[in-house]
């Protein structure tokens, strides 16, 4: 054990902490600003009731997504300053436009969303969410093109052991970035959407406990039975939710197939690793779950041409050794294998709920079809799906580029700091752990408790000068 | 003037939009615990800062961002050498911005007790550790040839340091105070510019001592003029203060800080890093800089977007601007 393996640990707790919190904010967000919209549009109550109440939980979602994202800048630096002396002239340069073009304008227009309700014009206050959410998608932008040269270097030449930026166009149309940023972002949309199935599957279910309305036996036969007002409000939210799903879930399948195609093309290993394909092999089979294989078919996936060749793990390490010199360049075959399935069979299956529940909850006005209690009951327990396999999405794509920080140009074991002891690397990931602990069961607690709650009363009248407008609405 | 010399330009302006944007905000986190007697007073100070802080804090995402991509190597010296200072920094960041976000959401006695002790430690550790690490940066730390640092934690906890630390955290809690007095009304507004009184004499001791000390040390012509500039202008200040004239106070604190913070780093130019064993290994804008390339186009996207985020920044306390009280606390809470 060493302070490298520490800081590696660090940097893979820290990101996918930080990465729970993310796809929900950038997808959720939208969401909300969608729900706003809609109010702002028909006057409706109950899309204005839907607003505050995802509102919440997206801010109690987006405070940890700010705080853990400050971390994963300053650590670049702190653990890893032989990596941002080599990258600093290319990596640094979207770092900073994200703070300055996709942070500053996300954070201050989202303090005004949040202190402005009742006190900025409606459109004004309408217009101040959005900024702030592209913002967050504008932010999600600038940092996978930085990830994605690490991948796929591009834009650049190697002067005196740095790399230097030739091509600043090049980094930010690397065609790495313009698969990955559509299949994370669109990713993340799938997993704001199973979020509020999930939310709004949970309200439907306690509204018809409350109301009797789930009959004892025969889960269909409430098809018939008159629906409250409430229920109408979340089956309205949920039918927005598998809309949502069902889209990005489409673009999420169309990119990660690009994607696909780049590795074939820019990161054989990965691409080796993930199918466990031991040597090149020409019309190479995939395996779904272990133990099925479909013959040809991960050669068609990866070259469109069932009897394309694909490069084997062996092979390609053989290829290495002769290029770099010896080492070893295979990365942790287990994990990446099992991460690249377990993103594809949960992102899948999140998708089929979405189109299902579309199917099942069909028909507008006098024939809209409610939403069936077992559906609401599935989309509760799919919850923890687009999670897991967003999660599993960024282990394939970072464990699988391994051990490279920047493929083919800097190792991750020559881009830690050298000064920085282990003692040092081992505090700082146990106080990360610790308090991030602890604030993961805050903020579950917290968003259970306002789950559970379901959406405030109106509030009370308050006193005249509430409505000097000059003044934030209290909102902490 | 080279590109080099407008990206250290570049640094000192956004460390100085962070100093004096969340320095106050770091101040009325201090005095949380201080000034008021009841849970509405509380929300009257957090509601003062809220639409705000977290813009505020961009600032220094946006320096670090810029940092990297300007000077990568002070960067990579800075924050691998600061490592537990910039850690605690960041561990209180970390529970003081989600106790803004929380505190409110669950009404518990111990709920908001927990997260006001969080807002408390998230200002004060900040507060306090900024001065240190911008005291150790116009000192130098001891780099070596390779410009890696080679001293220990300990030896960034020496006195210049300490006094550094000290004087940002009562330059802040001060700072903090004076726009307490500006942006709210009542009993608060009233033990804010009481607080201002004592603690601007207090930092205005620290202040003088620390650059004074500095300007020993590294001191230029402009500087120097700089240093006298911060101190008149907090002198000011605080006079306007104890007149009750809250605009003009905030003002000069706001300038002061601003003008202490320039002088700090006109007194480290054309170094951004020193070194305290062989000034040869030190590092300057010239060996720790990125190419000419990367400068040029960092230029033309400040040049553009950091005026516009000033622009909608200052809308958004122009927006807030008007007083809060108790009265405007939801009954609810």
């Amino acid at each position: 054990m060493d302070a490298l393996d520490l800081a590696r640990w660090q940097f893979g707790v820290t990101t996918v902490y930080h990465f729970l919190f993310v796809p929900l904010t950038i997808g959720l967000g939208v969401f909300v600003a969608g729900l706003q919209t809609a109010w702002y549009r028909t006057g409706k109550e109950h899309y204005l009731t839907l607003t505050k109440f995802f509102g919440k939980l997206f801010l109690i979602n987006f405070a940890m997504g700010v705080v853990t994202g400050i971390v994963q800048e300053f650590q670049f630096g702190m653990n890893w300053s032989e990596y941002s002396i080599f990258v600093g002239d290319v990596f640094g340069a979207p770092l900073a436009l994200e703070a300055l073009l996709a942070f500053f304008l996300e954070s201050t227009f989202l303090g005004l969303w949040i202190f402005g309700w009742d006190k900025l014009p409606k459109k004004l206050h309408l217009a101040t969410i959005w900024a702030a959410v592209i913002g967050s998608n504008l932010s999600a932008y600038f940092i996978l093109a930085a990830n994605a040269w690490m991948k796929h270097p591009v834009g650049y030449e190697v002067v005196d052991g740095k790399a230097r930026m030739t091509d600043l166009w090049a980094v930010l149309t690397n065609s790495t970035a313009l698969a990955q940023v559509p299949h994370v972002v669109a990713g993340s949309f799938v997993v704001a959407g199973g979020f509020v199935l999930a939310v709004a599957g949970y309200r439907i279910l306690r509204e018809r406990n409350a109301t009797g309305l789930i009959p004892r036996k025969k889960d269909f036969s409430d098809v018939t039975m008159p629906m409250r007002r409430e229920v109408d409000m979340w089956r309205a939210a949920l039918r927005g939710a598998l809309v949502m799903t069902a889209l990005a879930g489409a673009i999420v399948a169309l990119t990660g197939d690009m994607s696909g195609q780049l590795l074939h093309t820019q990161q054989p290993m990965k691409l080796a690793a993930a199918e466990g394909l031991r040597h090149d092999t020409a019309g190479a089979p995939f395996s779904p779950v272990p133990g099925i294989e479909v013959p040809n078919m991960l050669s068609l996936l990866a070259a469109h041409d069932p009897n394309a060749t694909i490069q084997g793990i062996d092979d390609i390490q053989q290829r290495l050794v002769a290029q770099f010199g010896p080492g070893d360049y295979v990365p942790n075959l287990p994990i990446v294998y099992m991460s690249f399935r377990v993103m594809i069979v949960f992102g899948m299956a999140t998708v089929g709920l979405a189109f299902l529940g579309l199917f099942l909850t069909r028909g507008r006005g006098r024939r809209a079809r409610p939403v069936p209690t077992w559906f609401a009951r599935l989309c509760v327990l799919a919850l923890p799906l687009p999670i897991a396999a967003i999660i599993s999405g960024w282990l394939l794509s970072e464990i699988g580029r391994q051990p490279w920080t920047v493929q083919g140009e800097l190792l991750t074991a020559a881009s830690v700091s050298p000064g920085v002891s282990l003692t040092e690397v081992a505090i700082s990931l146990g106080l990360f752990t610790l308090v991030y602990g602890v604030l993961a069961v805050a903020e579950a607690v917290l968003l259970i408790r306002h789950v559970k709650a379901g959406p405030d009363e109106p509030m009370p009248a308050v006193a005249p000068d509430e409505t000097d407008r000059r003044v934030p609405t209290l909102m902490y | 003037m080279t590109l080099n010399d407008i990206w250290f330009a570049a640094i000192a302006v956004l460390f100085t939009g962070y100093f004096v944007l969340e320095g106050f905000d770091f101040g009325v986190g201090a005095l949380l615990p201080y000034l008021p007697k009841e849970e509405r007073e509380r929300q009257v100070m957090i509601g003062a800062i809220g639409p705000g802080w977290d813009g505020d804090e961009v600032w220094l995402i946006a320096a670090g961002g810029v940092l990297l991509a300007a000077f990568p190597e002070w960067c990579a010296t800075l924050f691998s050498g600061f490592y537990l200072p910039l850690l605690l920094i960041l561990l209180a960041l970390i529970v003081r911005g989600v106790a803004f976000e929380y505190r409110g959401k669950h009404n518990g006695r111990r709920w908001r007790r927990n997260w006001d002790r969080c807002l408390f430690w998230g200002s004060v550790v900040p507060a306090f550790l900024w001065g240190v690490v911008v005291g150790n940066i116009v000192r130098g730390i001891a780099l070596d040839e390779k410009h890696e640092f080679v001293g220990t934690f300990w030896d960034l906890l020496n006195p210049f340091a300490l006094l550094g630390g000290l004087t940002t955290l009562a330059l802040f809690v001060t700072h903090g105070a004076v726009f307490l007095a500006l942006k709210t009304r009542g009993r608060i507004r009233r033990k804010a510019k009481g607080v201002a009184e004592k603690s601007g004499v207090v930092a205005a001791v620290l202040a003088i001592a620390f650059l004074t000390w500095a300007q020993a040390m590294e001191g230029s012509f402009a500087s120097v003029l700089l240093t006298v500039v911060a101190i008149g202008a907090w002198a000011a200040g605080m006079v306007a203060n104890f007149f009750g004239r809250e605009g003009r106070a905030f003002l000069g604190s706001a300038a002061a800080l601003g003008a202490a913070t320039i002088s700090l780093f006109a007194a480290l130019y054309p170094d951004v890093l020193p070194s305290t064993v062989g000034s040869e290994n030190g590092l300057d804008i010239e060996n720790a800089a990125s190419t000419p390339k990367t400068l040029q186009i960092m230029t033309w996207v400040a040049v553009v977007f950091l005026p516009l985020v000033l622009l909608y920044q200052s809308w958004t306390y122009w927006a807030f601007r008007r007083r809060i009280g108790v009265r405007n606390v939801p009954a609810s809470h």
